[in-house]
């Protein structure tokens, strides 16, 4: 399984770092996302958002706004049909019931959280609509919030749905609570386990909500013209998803409802699901004219998809030579206003590291009065595994052992199961920890300043299958072209052309990648998982192994040969012994209408194979005393990533989410008031990283190739936001001696740790 | 009430003659009267510099200036950076680096760097790390953005020599 294809030969195209393909067009302002593309006459639609955590709406009074010049419709949660049970895949592993997408699209009955939408205007510009929206009168009766997990917990907690009642280990309970969903994972008998230890250490962490951060804006534009027939356009992750999502809301059949994805300005889980889509929908039904429907920043922060805050209890047991005896996780997630299931993901990644005989994980999901969460990157990977990597850094402490070692100890392999069940097929997390302990950074000296340190942390993720088609098309000239249904967020074309020139023996250059709209491609699924690499690529594979079949054929003819006795060595067609000079694809091209037409391949997968991956970072900090502000000196990633395609996109991935784990960890949080109101919806006051706050992230790729792929592809861009949480946190407590257990570790809340500390050892010193 | 006017200025090195509402920003007018959707919208608070143009030899995020400002100016977008189709050296090593991934931000990163090197022809890497942290990217880590500009730094300097 070294570096090379299935039929044995090295690799021509995959590992080289050709220039993308679509990328001429981003760095000269040509690529068009949703929010750039307009018709003459469409209308511009705004959001009326609840100002209210909780609410009941007791009227809706659109009659002024109606009444306004300008103003052409608006539409109210009673325009939707009557919501009704069905279950489907929302995210990466994320379940929601259609029950509650009506009422999170536009809200009936209570506004379940601040920026909920109440109604929708279209009108003939924004300002009109803008004015409409203020002239719709809503009367609220408030109610009770609750924003904090632990306290929507409480049996006398504000209660979001009546209906709801606690799913615990499949049977439902009586009475209603905010808690939807129990969660048990139990390995043997995890008491029997901690007293077989040596070290047993149980520490609690809470982790704040967070948002992806995307820099473009949720956008769409629908024309739902008078045949039925309905086109959206937006930026989206997952185009066939919004068609459902769409479809499902409105009755209606897949077959009136076209997706057209234009280019998309990040995601990282917060484009999946449908937010304007349906209301521009609803908005051109009601007016016969395109609808344009764009979020400003304040509503992507108040009324889309953040990352769950979370509460969690992890408890480790050890032998003296580190051996892990047991493990126990409580891990309690914020859902938001909607049932989710974002503690199960937990905890089905909290231990999944590590080797143990024993463990039990109760995870809990639990309603609160703020945005329904949706998938972030890793989706609950990063507050589960933060836990566990700040427990075992202080029992690596308490053992004298070098954290990677201990780690190394521990380390899941092949045959291992995770806590859930599946057993792990090939993996590289123990290749990965040799990386790190091998590694300049690991090797060169710790920085040993004041206030410096050195730590490490692990980090994990699933990653995704799904089902994935592709079509690739071989011109008559030998190039070809391939057009997939994924969505391309961060560079996907290129690896999709890339693997297309290595199956078909072309350059990258010479194959042309393309992403369609959903009348043009089989049914492919959300771009996220990473799984677009992987599965999408898997198709892009097999519709070239079906051009290589046909091609085959019209070489047989050409040749007057049997099939049977022509091979495909990756460059050429062969025959062993006619004394033929081998034929190209590129030299069939030209030869394809003699011999039959044009030939296309096609593929449509649910590939299972998925591997599994794994990261190991390094982080040097200086924390100053007094502000509490932290300066991340050197930071190293290094992860199994399979093979990579493109090696500086699969960098570039490792960087991304580096830095994106690195604002969690110090720096990004909702603030909420008392209320339960966010009080920093800006990106002037919610603070991600910029230039000035990282250094150059250090990568290292691991190639553990993935068997499960004929190229040995394994998802890449999610683990590397899971390891800053904890790595950031060991190196923050080494570097000063306080063990915050909460983040994100911000100055205001290091400092004021700093100084807790300080007089208490004023008021007791120790050595 | 809604007022329009018309406002003439230069873009891109061009004579333009725009049809703006008193309420537009400049980013609205570059994008829906001059039909220049290069310049993107990130946050119309002047947060993410993903709007960011060059207006009168200065950098400005032009989703804080009104549209009637831009009366008379010199306006520099990402559609101005190349010469036909020779690309800017900013351009060129963006994509040789794989200095984007979803690219919203590059448009911005990509005018506020050619602002800087058009002051500054070799910045040091704190030089360049606080001329664009107002320009926010959430995929790339930077990295690659750094090592691109300083390399197109380099192509430039040799050029003028």
């Amino acid at each position: 399984m070294e570096k090379q294809t299935p039929g044995g030969r090295p690799y021509k195209v995959i590992g080289t770092r050709p220039i993308r393909h679509d990328g001429e067009d981003k760095v000269t302002g040509r690529a068009q996302s949703g929010a750039d593309i307009s018709f003459r006459d469409q209308l511009y639609g705004k959001v009326l958002r609840s100002p209210h955590p909780h609410a009941r709406i007791v009227s809706i009074d659109a009659s002024k706004a109606l009444a306004m010049p300008g103003v052409e419709a608006v539409i109210t949660g009673a325009e939707l049909p009557q919501p009704h049970d069905r279950m489907f895949l929302s995210g990466e592993g994320g379940v929601e019931n259609f029950r509650y997408v009506n009422d999170r699209v536009l809200a009936s009955g209570k506004a379940l959280f601040e920026g909920h939408p109440i109604a929708a205007v279209a009108a003939k510009d924004i300002w009109t609509a803008e004015e409409a929206v203020k002239a719709i009168e809503v009367t609220y009766e408030v109610l009770p919030a609750v924003t904090d997990v632990l306290k929507a917990m409480q049996p006398d907690a504000p209660l979001l749905h009546e209906e709801i009642t606690t799913e615990t280990l499949g049977e439902k309970k009586k009475e209603s609570t905010n808690v939807c969903r129990h969660t048990q994972h139990k390995r043997g008998d995890v008491d029997q386990g901690f007293s077989a230890a040596d070290v047993v250490i149980e520490r609690e962490f809470t982790t704040s909500t967070v948002h992806q951060g995307y820099i473009e804006p949720h956008n769409a534009t629908a024309l739902y013209r008078s045949d039925g027939q309905i086109t959206i356009w937006t930026s989206t992750q997952a185009p066939f998803w919004v068609r459902r999502d769409v479809a499902e809301l409105l009755e209606l059949p897949l077959s009136t409802i076209k997706v057209v994805p234009l280019e998309i300005g990040g995601g990282f889980g917060g484009k999946i699901a449908v937010y304007l889509e349906p209301l521009a929908v609803l908005l051109s039904k009601k007016t016969g004219k395109p609808v344009k429907l764009v979020m400003n920043r304040q509503e992507v922060f108040l009324a889309t998809g953040p990352a769950s805050s979370t509460a969690t209890r992890i408890k480790i047991g050890v032998k003296k030579d580190g051996t892990i005896t047991a493990a126990a996780a409580h891990l309690v997630y914020e859902a938001g206003a909607f049932p989710s299931n974002w503690a199960v993901m937990g905890s089905m990644c909290v231990l999944a590291p590590y080797k143990m005989e024993t463990l039990l994980i109760d995870a809990f999901d639990v309603l609160t009065n703020t945005p329904k969460v949706m998938a972030y990157r890793a989706p609950s990977s990063p507050q589960a595994i933060f836990g566990v990597e700040s427990v075992l850094d202080e029992i690596a402490l308490e053992l004298g052992m070098d954290p990677l070692e201990l780690r190394m100890k521990n380390a899941v392999e092949e045959g291992d199961r995770r806590a859930d069940g599946p057993k792990f097929p090939r993996i590289g997390l123990k290749e990965t920890i040799q990386a790190a302990m091998d590694s300049e950074h690991y090797k060169s000296p710790a920085p040993s300043g004041p206030n410096q340190s050195r730590a490490v942390a692990v980090g994990f993720w699933f990653n995704a299958g799904l089902q994935s088609s592709a079509t690739v098309g071989i011109n008559m000239d030998g190039t070809a072209s391939v057009v997939t249904g994924s969505v391309d967020i961060g560079g996907s074309r290129a690896s999709m052309a890339m693997m297309a020139a290595e199956a078909l023996g072309l350059k990258a250059e010479e194959v042309r990648p393309s992403v369609a709209d959903t009348d043009a491609i089989g049914h492919t699924d959300v771009t996220g998982g990473s799984r677009t690499t992987f599965a999408t690529g898997m198709a892009v594979y097999e519709a070239c192994q079906d051009v290589l079949g046909q091609l085959k054929k019209r070489v047989a003819t050409l040749w007057e040969l049997p099939e049977e006795e022509i091979e495909f060595d990756g460059s050429a067609f062969q025959h062993a012994d006619n004394g033929k000079d081998p034929m190209t694809v590129k030299e069939l091209g030209a030869k394809l209408t003699a011999t039959g037409g044009p030939v296309m391949g096609h593929s449509s997968v649910a590939p299972t194979g998925v591997g599994a991956s794994f990261g190991v970072h390094i982080a040097d900090v200086e924390v100053d005393p007094e502000t509490g502000k932290v300066t991340v000196l050197r930071y190293t990633v290094v992860q199994d990533v399979g093979q990579a395609i493109h090696p500086s996109y699969v960098e570039g991935q490792m960087q991304g989410g580096a830095v994106q784990g690195i604002g969690w960890a110090l720096n990004e949080e909702y603030v909420r008031n008392d209320e339960g109101k966010m009080m920093n919806p800006s990106f002037l006051d919610y603070r991600v990283p910029t230039m000035l706050d990282v250094p150059s992230i250090e990568t290292i790729l691991v190639e553990v190739p993935n068997p499960g792929h004929p190229y040995g592809v394994r998802g890449v861009g999610e683990t590397p936001i899971v390891p800053p949480l904890g790595t950031l946190h060991n190196a923050i407590a080494r570097a000063v001696g306080v063990r915050m257990r909460s983040l994100p570790m911000s100055p205001p809340k290091l400092s004021a740790a700093l100084q807790a500390k300080g007089l208490e050892a004023i008021a007791a010193p120790t050595p | 009430m809604s007022t329009k006017r018309v406002v003439t200025a230069t873009i891109n090195g061009t004579d333009s003659t725009l049809i703006v509402d008193d309420r537009m920003s400049l980013l609205d007018a570059l994008r829906d009267a001059a039909g220049l959707t290069g310049t993107k919208e990130g946050c119309l608070t002047g947060d993410c510099g993903a709007c960011s143009v060059i207006m009168n030899g200065r950098l400005v995020d032009s989703c804080l200036v009104m549209a009637p400002e831009a009366e008379g100016a010199i306006i520099e977008t990402v559609e101005g950076l190349a010469q036909g189709n020779d690309l800017h050296p900013l351009q060129k090593r963006f994509l040789e680096h794989a200095a984007l991934q979803c690219g919203v931000c590059t448009p911005g990163f990509l005018v506020a760097a050619k602002d800087l090197l058009d002051r500054n022809p070799e910045p040091t890497d704190d030089e360049v790390r606080y001329w664009l942290a107002g320009n926010l990217c959430r995929c790339t880590g930077y990295d690659k953005i750094l090592r691109a500009v300083h390399d197109a730094a380099a192509d430039l300097r040799s050029s003028s020599r």
